[in-house]
């Protein structure tokens, strides 16, 4: 079957794209760039695309699908659903479900049950069996059944022993270790400690627990030689921390929230618990440390932390509340919003952040706009006016902050293996 | 005039002209206090719900005879004695509860916010009764009134806040009230005790007790935690009663001190048992001002 997309500017800094082409895929691969002829376009069904862009698919590493366990919450199908919706062509998702993501069965359940879908899921295991930091889990028959990185998320690896042990078994396979970074004796607040914190008397959480472990975590990457990805970066201190590990070459990356470089913890004042989460917001400091970071390179790619939490589990009492927000309908729209329009990243740098970085992290091929490649694509209106409604979203869950937010730049249609989602529908192609 | 919001959520924001009205009306109902029939028929007809979520003892029991002397009819939940503990949330509880038609909710709870995600879920009038570390604005209330009976007025009074400042949600509630009245405001206590940034609210922050005794004109002592404290933010009892203690002889530095303090009192922590009993202090005006300020706010919202 042949499709042609017409009338889009395609973004691809990998092969130097960024021009406005037609584009003609053939059976998910994609076929011709350019001038199509009249023949090309005999065939072919035509979606007209003017005005909008089209970038290599985006991916997000950091994506809580509850399933195994909390299936009312969300399962790999509507996980997978909300990131098609949100513009992910393929997402990681963590290993904290009931059981966890700690044996080859899991991994190989969650693939299965993705296996048909546009959405590529890969999914992280766990470092130690059941996350309890106390033994290691098979992290090579993890490997084995699929998974690309490891990580106890929701608590950072429970002692630097354990986790050394992690990162050099993990070299067989060149995976990252990928770390919640909170240090466990200072934890257990509910916000960002400081002004605010003090002021709603709230019971706060240092931000020096997040540094403290980035700081642990870099020695470690350091000793051993392996990868470590921190996770959901959120404090200023921590930023420099990893920007002065990799001017010493030592392997570590970094991922942000959109929630991280949007929100500072002032949104607490309401006491609405859908901006509890952990990491907690933090100050406005922190949030242009966070856009600094992703500016000079220090912070390699955003993702999401999608976490999705029942009504009834999310409505409580804010010291009861669970932490984690939605973001896989939001974040493409905030991306857009708060850093290419306010001038802060450009498209190409997006498209590293969202598509290219994440992928390479966890040695996953990257998609490219090139004649010869599958069709892996992302097709965006960058300048769609639109307000977030979280009636709309395919997630089973609705805890986002950003419900009725206005954003500028929506994601309009992703294809993948073959098949493309647009208009709320999945279409073979 | 009436107050400006229908909720007592706490004193941050609160207008002064609010306070002033709050405790002008208290006065009057002090003196029904001290009359021998204590009961106006103001709020007859009422509806009110005492919803404790953490035990207290005086704080409900002064907002249960401030509602009678105001003759509403009055209802006490507390965690223990109710659904709560057989997995029922929140919100089905209260909702539960307002069905019932009730006007007013008093609320204590162990978390900050409670109070105001009442007043999304309720139409009642919400009164906090003391949120987590938050806010307990009628025993700040009642403060601000017990000082001003005493020295008679609060405009440029030098008042200290002593104690664990960061576990209090009286010393919150005491801040935002005095600086509005126009008091100059310092906490004192160890540093673990003194939460970050909290000179931002507009407060001095020392660690000298006799400083703090030379200095001021009031000193308001909090309670210290027993069961909380020892070992985490302060090495023993006896180390903070012998630095920040309040005795006889440190008092020498000023006799016109006046002392303030919310109860319960641990004698030989953070008072003397001579300091507690003694000349300077007003912790019993304290007690029977509670009732007339609460009477007081409960009037005013339930009349509103």
């Amino acid at each position: 079957m042949q499709i042609i997309l017409k009338g889009l500017k395609l973004i691809d800094p990998q092969v130097g794209l960024n021009d406005k082409n037609d584009l003609l895929i053939e059976d998910g691969v994609i076929r011709k760039i350019g001038e199509l002829t009249k023949e090309d376009q005999s065939n072919a069904e035509i979606f007209e695309f003017d005005g909008m862009s089209c970038v290599p698919g985006l991916f997000d590493m950091h994506v809580h699908l509850r399933e195994p366990g909390r299936e009312d919450e969300e399962t790999v199908l509507s996980g997978s659903n909300s990131a098609a919706a949100g513009g992910f062509t393929g997402i990681a998702c963590m290993p904290n479900t009931n059981p966890a993501i700690d044996s080859a069965e899991v991994v190989q359940s969650i693939i299965e049950k993705s296996r048909r879908h546009l959405v590529d899921v890969y999914p992280i295991g766990a470092v130690t069996l059941g996350r309890k930091g106390e033994s290691l889990a098979p992290i090579a028959e993890l490997h084995e059944a699929g998974a690309v990185g490891y990580s106890d998320d929701g608590t950072a690896v429970k002692t630097a022993s354990i986790l050394r042990s992690a990162l050099e078994y993990v070299k067989m396979f060149n995976s990252p270790i990928i770390e919640h970074c909170e240090d466990e004796s200072l934890a257990g607040g509910a916000m960002n400690e400081g002004e605010v914190s003090t002021s709603l008397g709230l019971p706060p959480i240092a931000s020096v627990a997040e540094d403290l472990i980035v700081m642990r975590d870099i020695m470690m990457a350091e000793y051993t030689g392996s990868k470590v990805h921190i996770a959901h970066i959120s404090s200023k201190n921590a930023v420099q921390l990893v920007r002065d590990a990799k001017a010493r070459g030592i392997n570590v990356t970094a991922e942000v929230t959109p929630h991280h470089f949007t929100l500072t913890d002032e949104s607490i004042k309401s006491y609405d618990t859908n901006y509890k989460m952990n990491p907690p917001l933090r100050t406005q400091e922190d949030v242009d440390a966070m856009i600094e970071g992703l500016q000079d390179g220090t912070i390699d790619c955003i993702a999401s932390d999608h976490a999705p939490h029942s009504i009834e589990e999310k409505e409580m009492e804010f010291i009861y509340a669970p932490n984690g927000i939605l973001g896989l309908e939001t974040q493409f729209g905030l991306v857009l919003s708060e850093l290419v329009h306010k001038g802060h990243l450009n498209y190409e740098q997006v498209v590293e952040k969202l598509a290219i970085n994440p992928r390479k992290i966890l040695n996953i091929a990257v998609p490219k706009i090139a004649v010869g490649e599958k069709a892996n694509l992302t097709i965006f209106d960058p300048e769609l006016i639109w307000t977030v409604d979280i009636k709309k979203f395919k997630s089973k869950s609705k805890n986002s902050p950003f419900d009725k937010r206005l954003l500028t730049g929506k994601p309009v249609s992703v294809i993948n293996k073959s098949k493309m989602y647009f208009e709320d529908k999945f279409i073979e192609i | 005039m009436p107050l400006s919001s229908r909720h007592l959520l706490g004193l941050h924001g609160v207008p002064k002209e609010d306070i002033q009205l709050i405790l002008d009306t208290a006065t009057t109902f002090r003196e029904v206090l001290d009359r021998p029939i204590k009961k106006v028929p103001t709020l007859q007809g009422k509806t009110i719900v005492n919803l404790f979520f953490e035990s207290s003892t005086r704080t409900r029991i002064s907002f249960e005879l401030a509602q009678k002397r105001l003759s509403a009819d009055t209802i006490n939940f507390a965690k223990s004695g109710s659904s709560t503990g057989k997995g029922e949330t929140f919100k089905d509880t209260v909702k539960n509860i307002e069905a019932m038609k009730v006007d007013m909710i008093v609320v204590r709870h162990e978390s900050a916010g409670v109070p105001q995600f009442l007043t999304r879920i309720s139409d009642a009038n919400i009164i906090n009764a003391g949120d987590g570390r938050h806010e307990h604005p009628t025993q700040a209330l009642l403060d601000l009134y017990s000082i001003r009976e005493k020295l008679k007025k609060i405009d440029g009074l030098k008042v200290c806040i002593v104690g664990d400042i960061g576990h209090s949600r009286v010393a919150l509630s005491n801040i935002y009230g005095l600086l509005t009245m126009g008091a100059k405001v310092s906490v004192c206590g160890p540093p673990t005790m003194i939460p970050r940034s909290i000179e931002s609210l507009g407060v001095e922050v020392h660690h000298d007790i006799d400083r703090a005794i030379r200095e001021n004109d009031v000193l308001n002592v909090l309670r210290i935690q027993l069961e909380r404290e020892a070992g985490s933010s302060i090495p023993t009892l006896r180390e903070y009663h012998k630095y920040f203690g309040i005795t006889r002889e440190r008092l020498q530095q000023n006799e016109d001190i006046l002392i303030l303090h919310p109860g319960p009192i641990n004698r030989g922590v953070e008072l003397s048992s001579e300091v507690a009993d003694g000349p300077f202090q007003i912790i019993l005006n304290q007690v029977t001002n509670g009732v007339a300020v609460r009477m007081a706010v409960l009037y005013l919202l339930g009349t509103l």
